[in-house]
C-alpha cells in the first residue's frame, strides 16, 4: 500500500468562534448557527452512567522511574487506571482522579512513543482493553436533530480531555516500531474494528480526524482484516445512500478509501468494481454531497488511473445521477468531470462523448450563470481542448445550436462572452463544419415546419 | 428521412409487431435489455422496417379513436424524462386500448425492459402494475406483471423496491393457490437468493403474503428462507427481516411461532448493530400478542427486558415509544411486576430524547394499568418520577411531559389532582419554556372537567399574559389560538376583566400573521359571547383604529370589519360599521382605498339592498375612477359582486 496521505497523527482541534461577521447578517436574517450558538452546550456520552460505583484514583509512581523489571507492571496498572471513566459533563466532580487519569495518559503515551521493549506480549489484551472501554461507546443523540454540518456548530465530545490521550496512545501503540501485527490481531478483531467504524459518525470533527488515522493505520498493518474493513464501510455508506442518509463521516472514510484504491492490484477484482457502481457512484445522489464531494471525486478518479475500463461506467453512472434541481450540486459534477476528463484515456472519450456533451450542452444553456460558466470553462482545460478538437465532427453539432442560442440569450454578459470564445474557438477548429451548421440553423429557425416535415 | 411522430405512434398501434422492438432500440438499453430482444439493428434496417410497415398500413384503414393512445406509446420512449412518466401514469389507458393480449405479449415485455429508465418513472410503473390484473386478463393471467415487478424489486432506490414489493403483495392474492407456488413463490425465493442486497431485502417482505396459501412443504422452504435472511451478512437485510418479522410471526402456526420465530427474535434482539435490534422492539408487540400467557415470561420477557435497559439509546427509546402497545400485548400481571420498574427507569433515564418519549406515554401508561391497584401504582411508582420530570434539564422533556399531565386529573380524581398534581401543573405554567406553558394551557379542558378552572386561573393569568407578550410571534400566535378555549372555560366576566386588553392588543401587533390571527380570534369571541356583547366591548374599540395614524392599523379596522359583520348581523354591521368604512374610502393611503373596496364586497350580504344603492354604489362608482389602478381594480370586482348579489337579495325579497 502506498505511503499514507493523511494528515498529521496529531490533529489541531477546530476553534471556530460564534461571532460572525456583520456583513453575513446583511439581508436581516441572523445564520442558523448563530441563532442555535446559544443553546449550544457540550455534551458527553452515556456512557459515564453505566459505571456501577466511581473508584478513587491513587496516583502510581512514574513510569521513567521505575526499575526495568516493574516497569511492565507499572505500565499495566497504569492502563488499568485508565479504565475508569469521569463524567464530564460536572466539569467540577472528581478533579484529582481525572488529573490523576490524565498524567496516567500522557505517560503511557510518551512512553509508548520513546522507549523501546516496552510493548511486551501481556500488554496487548490491557492496552486493547483501555482502548476500548473509553472510546466504545453509543453515540449520543443529536442536540440538533437537524445538524447541518455546514451551517451549524457540531457538538462536542465532553470527555475529549482524555478521550484526546487515549486516541493519541491508540496511535502511537499502532506506530511503534515494536507493533507486532501477529499479536494485535487477536484483540483487534472484526468486531473491534465494527465498533470504530460505528465512531466514525462521531459529530466532533477531532475525534473523527483521529479515527481516520488510526484505521488508516489498522488497514495497513492487520491484513487479515482489510477485506471485512471494506465490507463494513460498503453497508455504512448503503445504509447512508438509501436508508439514513446521516452518518457525520462519510469524508474521513472515503478520504481513507482513496489511498486504499490507490493499492489495488490490477485487474481490478469483481468486488472493487461492484464498490465502484454500486457505491461510490451513487454516494452523488447524497443532499449533503458538498460535505465530501471532494474525497469522492479522488477516489473516483483513483479508480480511473487504476483501470482506464471502468471511465464509461462513471460517466454513464455521473449523467444518470445527473442534479435535476440542485445548481449547487450540478457545478459540484462539472468539476468532477472535469477532473475525470484531465486523466480519461483518448479511446474512452470516445465511447462516452455523445451522452456527455449533450449533458454539457444542457448546463450551458443552464439559467444558472455559474452553472453555464463551469460548463463553459472546459474549453479552457487545454487536454479537453485537444479532445474536443479530435472529435469535433461529433461534438460541435451538438452543441452548436446550444451555443448559438444561448449567445443570443443569455441574461450574464460573462456567459455571452465565454460563448463567444468557444464559437471562435470551434469555428478556427473546423470552418467548414462550422460554416454548415450556421447556416442549417438558419435555416431551421426561420421555418421550423420544414424541419419537422425532414 | 423518417416518418413523423404522430405516424410512427400510429403504425405502433394500428399494425407492427415489432413496434415494441423498435421503441426498445430507440432506447438506452440496458445489457439485458439486449437478451431479451431480437438482436440489434442498424439505424438503416431500422428505418427501412418502420417505413415498410408505414406502407402496409396506408392500405390498411386507420382508427382514428387510436390516435390519442399512438401518442401515449410513443411518449414511452420519449427523451424527456416527464413525457416518459405522464405516459406511464396512463398506463391503463394503454393497455385498455391494446386489450389483453397485447398487454401481456408485447407491452409487458417492453415494459420489463423499462427498468432502465429514471427512478421517478420505475416508481409510476411498479405503483401501475399492481393494478393492472384486469388489464392482462383477470386473476388467471397475473403472473405475466412477476416479471417486470421482479427486476423493479431489484433495483437501487428505495422507494423503487418498496413500491414494487407493495405491487407484489397486492397482486399475490390475486394469485391462485396453484399459481402461488407455480409463479410467485419461486420469485420470492429468487429475491431471497439473489446476490445483491436490494433483492434479498424486497424478499423480506413478500414472505407473509405467500405462506398462508400454500402446501407445508412451501411453507417449510419459505421458513427456511425468512430464517436465512436473519442472519444475513449484511445489516441492511437483517434490518428488512427484523422489521418483518412481527408481520412474518403472525401469519405462523403458533407451534412454529415458539420453536422458529422465538429464536430469531433473541438473535436479532442481539444483533450487534442498535439498528438491528431496535426493530426487534417492534416484532416483540406482535410476538407477545401472539402467545399465551403462560409462555411470555419464558419466551418474550428476557428480551424485552434487555431490550428496555439496552446500552444503545436508540433501542430504549423505541421500548419508550412502544410502550403502551407492549403494555396491552404482555397484559396486566407482567404490566405490575415487569413494565412498572421498566416505565420508571425509562422516565429516568440519561438520554433526554428516551426521558420525552416516556413522558409521551405517561398517561396512556397510566389509563392502562389494571385498575384494582391503578391508582396505588401511580401514586407509589409513577408519580415520583413525574415530579421529577417537571423540573428537568431538557425542555424537550418536560414539554412532552406537559402536553399529557393534565390527562392525569380524570384518572386520579379531584382530590390527588388539587393535592398532587396541582402543584405541578402551576410549575409548569411558570416554566421557562413557553412551549411548556402552551401545551399545559392547551390541555386545560381535562381539568376543568374535574376540579373546575377557577383553581387555576390565578396562576393562568399571569402565564396567558407572558405568552401573549412572548417575543417570538410563534409562540404568540399559538395562544390566540387557544383564546376561544380559554374565554369558554373562564366565562365572559373573567375574559372582560382580564384577557379583552390583551386581545385588543393584538391587533396592532407589528406582526401581520398576528394581527390576522386576532381578527380571526374577535371574530370567534363574537361567536360564543354574541352581538350585544360585541357592540359594547370590541366594535367601538375597532372603530376607532380607523382614525389611527398608521394605515396599517387602519387596515386593520377594515380586516375586522370584513370577519365581524356577518357575526354581528345587519344592524350593527349598517349602523356602525359602514359609515365608518365608507369614510375610509377617502383615505390617503391606496392600500386602505382598495381595502374598502374589498369590505365593501364583503359585507355587502349583510347589508341590505337600500343601503347598497344609495350608499355603497356611489362610493365603489367614485372609487372605480380613482387615479390608482388596484384601487380602480377592486372596484370594479366589487361591482360587478355586488350587482350579484344584491340581485340575489332581491330575489330573496320577491320569493
Amino acid at each position: 500500500m502506498e505511503t499514507t496521505k493523511l494528515p498529521p497523527s496529531s490533529p489541531s482541534s477546530p476553534t471556530t468562534s460564534f461571532s460572525v461577521p456583520s456583513a453575513e447578517k446583511v439581508d436581516g436574517f441572523p445564520r442558523r448557527s448563530m441563532r442555535r450558538a446559544r443553546q449550544r452546550r457540550s455534551h458527553s456520552s452515556s456512557q459515564f452512567r453505566y459505571q456501577s460505583s466511581q473508584v478513587e484514583l491513587t496516583p502510581l509512581p512514574l513510569l521513567k522511574d521505575a526499575p526495568v523489571a516493574e516497569l511492565h507492571d507499572l505500565f499495566c496498572k497504569k492502563l488499568q487506571q485508565c479504565c475508569v471513566l469521569f463524567d464530564f459533563l460536572d466539569c467540577v466532580a472528581d478533579l484529582k482522579g481525572k488529573e490523576i487519569k490524565r498524567a496516567a495518559l500522557n505517560e503511557l503515551v510518551e512512553s509508548v512513543a520513546t522507549s523501546r521493549g516496552v510493548l511486551i506480549e501481556p500488554l496487548y489484551p490491557e492496552a486493547i482493553k483501555m482502548i476500548s472501554v473509553n472510546i466504545f461507546r453509543t453515540l449520543p443523540p443529536s442536540e440538533n436533530p437537524e445538524f447541518d454540518p455546514e451551517e451549524d456548530e457540531p457538538t462536542l465530545e465532553a470527555s475529549w480531555p482524555h478521550l484526546q490521550l487515549v486516541y493519541e496512545f491508540f496511535l502511537r501503540f499502532l506506530e511503534s516500531p515494536d507493533f507486532q501485527p501477529s499479536m494485535a490481531k487477536r484483540y483487534v478483531d472484526q468486531k473491534f474494528v465494527l465498533q470504530l467504524l460505528e465512531l466514525f459518525d462521531s459529530e466532533d470533527p477531532r475525534e473523527r480526524e483521529y479515527l481516520k488515522t488510526i484505521l488508516h493505520r489498522v488497514y495497513g498493518k492487520l491484513l487479515g482484516l482489510r477485506a471485512y474493513i471494506r465490507k463494513q464501510i460498503n453497508n455504512i455508506f448503503l445504509r447512508f445512500i438509501y436508508e439514513t442518509e446521516h452518518f457525520n463521516g462519510v469524508a474521513e472514510l472515503l478520504e481513507i478509501l482513496g489511498s486504499i484504491i490507490n493499492g489495488f492490484a490490477l485487474p481490478l477484482k469483481a468486488e472493487h468494481k461492484q464498490f465502484l457502481v454500486r457505491v461510490l457512484i451513487p454516494l452523488h445522489t447524497a443532499k449533503s454531497l458538498s460535505i465530501f464531494h471532494a474525497q469522492l471525486a479522488y477516489c473516483v478518479v483513483q479508480f480511473m488511473e487504476k483501470d482506464a475500463t471502468v471511465t464509461e461506467y462513471i460517466i454513464r453512472g455521473l449523467l444518470k445521477y445527473w442534479p435535476k434541481t440542485c445548481t449547487q450540486k450540478e457545478v459540484m459534477f462539472l468539476g468532477e468531470i472535469e477532473e475525470i476528463l484531465d486523466v480519461i484515456e483518448p479511446s474512452q472519450f470516445i465511447r462516452v462523448q455523445e451522452p456527455l456533451f449533450k449533458q454539457i450542452a444542457a448546463c450551458i444553456s443552464s439559467p444558472h450563470f455559474q452553472v453555464a460558466e463551469r460548463a463553459l470553462y472546459f474549453w479552457n482545460n487545454e487536454y479537453i481542448l485537444s479532445l474536443i478538437e479530435e472529435n469535433c465532427q461529433v461534438i460541435l453539432p451538438l452543441v452548436f445550436a446550444t451555443l448559438y442560442r444561448v449567445s443570443k440569450e443569455h441574461w450574464n454578459q460573462t456567459i455571452v462572452s465565454l460563448i463567444y470564445n468557444v464559437l471562435k474557438t470551434f469555428m478556427e477548429m473546423n470552418s467548414k463544419l462550422f460554416d454548415d451548421l450556421t447556416a442549417s440553423y438558419k435555416v431551421e429557425k426561420q421555418n421550423p415546419a420544414v424541419t419537422l416535415k425532414k | 428521412d423518417s416518418c413523423s411522430v404522430v405516424n410512427r405512434g400510429f403504425v405502433c398501434v394500428c399494425k407492427s409487431r415489432f413496434v415494441f422492438c423498435f421503441l426498445q432500440q430507440r432506447r438506452r438499453a440496458g445489457p439485458a435489455a439486449a437478451a431479451l430482444w431480437q438482436k440489434p439493428r442498424s439505424a438503416a434496417q431500422q428505418r427501412h422496417s418502420v417505413t415498410a410497415t408505414e406502407s402496409k398500413m396506408a392500405g390498411a384503414d386507420g382508427d382514428d379513436s387510436l390516435y390519442p393512445i399512438a401518442v401515449l406509446i410513443d411518449e414511452l420512449r420519449n427523451e424527456d424524462v416527464q413525457l416518459r412518466l405522464n405516459s406511464i401514469k396512463k398506463l391503463s389507458t394503454i393497455a385498455l386500448a391494446l386489450g389483453v393480449e397485447r398487454t401481456r405479449t408485447e407491452l409487458l415485455p417492453f415494459l420489463t425492459d423499462t427498468i432502465y429508465d429514471e427512478d421517478e418513472v420505475l416508481l409510476a410503473l411498479a405503483e401501475q402494475l399492481g393494478n393492472f390484473t384486469m388489464l392482462v386478463g383477470g386473476p388467471e393471467y397475473v403472473h405475466c406483471l412477476l416479471p417486470p415487478l421482479e427486476s423493479l424489486a431489484t433495483v437501487e432506490e428505495t422507494v423503487v423496491r418498496d413500491k414494487a414489493v407493495e405491487s407484489l403483495r397486492k397482486i399475490s392474492q390475486e394469485h391462485s393457490p396453484v399459481d402461488l407456488e407455480v409463479h410467485f413463490e419461486p420469485l420470492v425465493k429468487r429475491l431471497a437468493s439473489g446476490d445483491w442486497f436490494t433483492s434479498r431485502t424486497s424478499a423480506c417482505g413478500l414472505f407473509s403474503v405467500c405462506y398462508p396459501r400454500v402446501s407445508s412443504t412451501v411453507k417449510a422452504e419459505i421458513r427456511q428462507h425468512f430464517r436465512t435472511l436473519c442472519s444475513d451478512d449484511t445489516p441492511m437485510v437483517r434490518r428488512a427481516a427484523a422489521s418483518k418479522l412481527g408481520e412474518f410471526a403472525k401469519v405462523l402456526e403458533l407451534d412454529y411461532v415458539k420453536s422458529d420465530i422465538i429464536s430469531l427474535f433473541t438473535a436479532l434482539a442481539s444483533d450487534e448493530q442498535d439498528s438491528v435490534r431496535l426493530l426487534a422492539v417492534e416484532a416483540c408487540v406482535s410476538i407477545a400478542t401472539l402467545l399465551p400467557q403462560e409462555d411470555l415470561e419464558t419466551l418474550v420477557m428476557p428480551t424485552l427486558r434487555q431490550a428496555a435497559e439496552d446500552k444503545s439509546w436508540r433501542v430504549r427509546y423505541m421500548v419508550a415509544d412502544k410502550f403502551s402497545e407492549l403494555q396491552k400485548a404482555v397484559g396486566p400481571e407482567i404490566t405490575k411486576n415487569d413494565l412498572v420498574p421498566a416505565f420508571q427507569n425509562l422516565l429516568k433515564d440519561c438520554e433526554a430524547e428516551v426521558r420525552a418519549a416516556a413522558a409521551n406515554k405517561v398517561k396512556e401508561f397510566c389509563e392502562n394499568l389494571p385498575e384494582d391497584n391503578r391508582e396505588q401504582i401511580i401514586m407509589t411508582h409513577i408519580l415520583p418520577c413525574v415530579k421529577e420530570l417537571v423540573s428537568d434539564t431538557n425542555q424537550h422533556v418536560k414539554s412532552a411531559l406537559a402536553s399529557v399531565i393534565m390527562g392525569l386529573s380524570t384518572i386520579l380524581g379531584k382530590d390527588n389532582t388539587i393535592e398532587h398534581l396541582l402543584p405541578l401543573f402551576l410549575a409548569q405554567l411558570k416554566d421557562e419554556c413557553p412551549e411548556v406553558r402552551l401545551n399545559i394551557i392547551s390541555n386545560l379542558d381535562c381539568v376543568n372537567e374535574v376540579i373546575g378552572i377557577r383553581q387555576l386561573s390565578q396562576s393562568l393569568l399571569p402565564a396567558i399574559v407572558e405568552l401573549a407578550e412572548d417575543a417570538k410571534w410563534r409562540v404568540r400566535l399559538a395562544i390566540i389560538e387557544y383564546m376561544p378555549l380559554l374565554a369558554g372555560q373562564l366565562g365572559v366576566e373573567f375574559f372582560d376583566e382580564k384577557l379583552n386588553t390583551l386581545c385588543m392588543a393584538w391587533l396592532i401587533d407589528h406582526v401581520y400573521a398576528i394581527r390576522e390571527a386576532a381578527t380571526c380570534n374577535l371574530m370567534k369571541l363574537v361567536e360564543k359571547f354574541g352581538a350585544e356583547w360585541a357592540q359594547n366591548t370590541i366594535v367601538p374599540k375597532v372603530l376607532g383604529m380607523a382614525n389611527d395614524p398608521n394605515y396599517l392599523h387602519r387596515m386593520t379596522t377594515l380586516f375586522c370589519i370584513n370577519a365581524l359583520s356577518e357575526a354581528c348581523g345587519q344592524e350593527i354591521t349598517t349602523k356602525q360599521m359602514l359609515p365608518v368604512v365608507l369614510k375610509m374610502s377617502n383615505d390617503q393611503v391606496a392600500n386602505v382605498r382598495f381595502n374598502v373596496a374589498k369590505s365593501l364586497q364583503k359585507i355587502g350580504p349583510v347589508l341590505d339592498s337600500n343601503a347598497l344603492q344609495t350608499e355603497v354604489k356611489p362610493v365603489l362608482e367614485k372609487l372605480a375612477s380613482d387615479t390608482d389602478m388596484d384601487v380602480k381594480y377592486f372596484a370594479q370586482e366589487a361591482i360587478s359582486g355586488e350587482c350579484l348579489s344584491s340581485s340575489t337579495i332581491v330575489d330573496k325579497l320577491n320569493t
